[in-house]
């Protein structure tokens, strides 16, 4: 299964739109949470919000994750092991009121287990990258591996 | 939590504002201090008392808090005990450091963003991130 989401604020239909598009050729069940959207999908099960604990089940369910670039779904994907694919929000397009999801995913690219697409059409690949992980599971993020040492020195001789 | 593993070696207390998450993480001992922010000024002054009396039940050698303003009460209260106390900025705060962050440059030991481009080479440091 493949799950969808655009966070809990805002309305996201051009990542709900391309997904629809690609739903048909994915050959797995896409579930999306769509937030308040004007556009009817027809080719994934949508709901306008999904319940954390239920959200928690379908990521662990998930074989990738598709979001907009939320640093809560990030961690929630990374958390449960799950390859996840960030579609950035666009200030241009009126997606938000700035462009900070296009900076987040910027200073993100190249982390284990997270795939960017920075366009639409940049989608389908990435979905592709992120169903060979699946199989995979990342292993420990370097980042984090980092920064537990850091906290470790830290503990026993004050430096970081 | 998602750093807990490297602390396993030390002996170690929790203290959150949501018992339910230390239990989900098979948790039993855990003070709770009441959630507060800058915009509840009554719960806050409650938060820092019950913060400065959990510290001085457990006398910590190193405090560290991921945040918010009760974690920010307890490395403030651990500066009044002698303990070492650390900062770790959430890696939510991706645009700028929380306001508990930015007060804990001067006033905890260390402060951490897990942002290289919120790092400024003085106070603020990065030494990676959970993600």
């Amino acid at each position: 299964m493949i799950l969808v989401t655009v966070g809990m604020q805002l309305g996201f239909d051009r990542l709900i739109e391309a997904m629809d598009e690609l739903a048909p050729s994915l050959d797995m069940p896409v579930i999306a949470q769509t937030g308040r959207s004007s556009y009817q999908p027809a080719n994934m099960e949508a709901r306008e919000k999904i319940a954390p604990s239920e959200f928690e089940e379908l990521v662990k369910q998930s074989r990738v994750i598709v979001s907009h670039a939320g640093i809560g779904t990030v961690l929630t994907a990374q958390r449960l092991s799950t390859p996840i694919v960030l579609f950035p929000r666009r200030y241009d397009f009126g997606e938000h009121r700035n462009d900070h999801q296009v900076a987040t995913v910027r200073n993100l690219e190249g982390r284990p287990g997270v795939l960017i697409a920075f366009e639409q059409q940049e989608l389908a690949g990435r979905i592709a990258e992120g169903l060979e992980l699946a199989s995979t599971r990342a292993a420990l993020s370097p980042t984090k591996a980092q920064l537990q040492s850091a906290i470790v020195s830290f503990i026993e001789t004050g430096n970081i | 939590m998602l750093l807990r593993d490297c602390l396993e070696a030390y002996d170690l207390r929790f203290a959150t504002t949501d018992p339910a998450v230390a239990k989900q993480h098979g948790i039993e001992a855990v003070e709770t201090l009441p959630d507060c922010n800058q915009n509840k000024p009554v719960q806050s002054v409650l938060c820092a008392f019950k913060a400065l009396w959990v510290v001085l039940k457990h006398r910590p050698d190193v405090i560290l808090s991921t945040g918010a303003a009760p974690g920010y009460f307890c490395l403030l209260a651990g500066r009044l005990t002698g303990a070492r106390t650390l900062w770790i900025d959430s890696v939510a705060n991706a645009e700028q450091l929380s306001m508990c962050g930015k007060l804990s440059k001067r006033t905890a030991h260390e402060c951490i963003t897990q942002w290289k481009h919120l790092a400024d080479g003085d106070s603020v440091k990065y030494r990676g991130a959970v993600l």
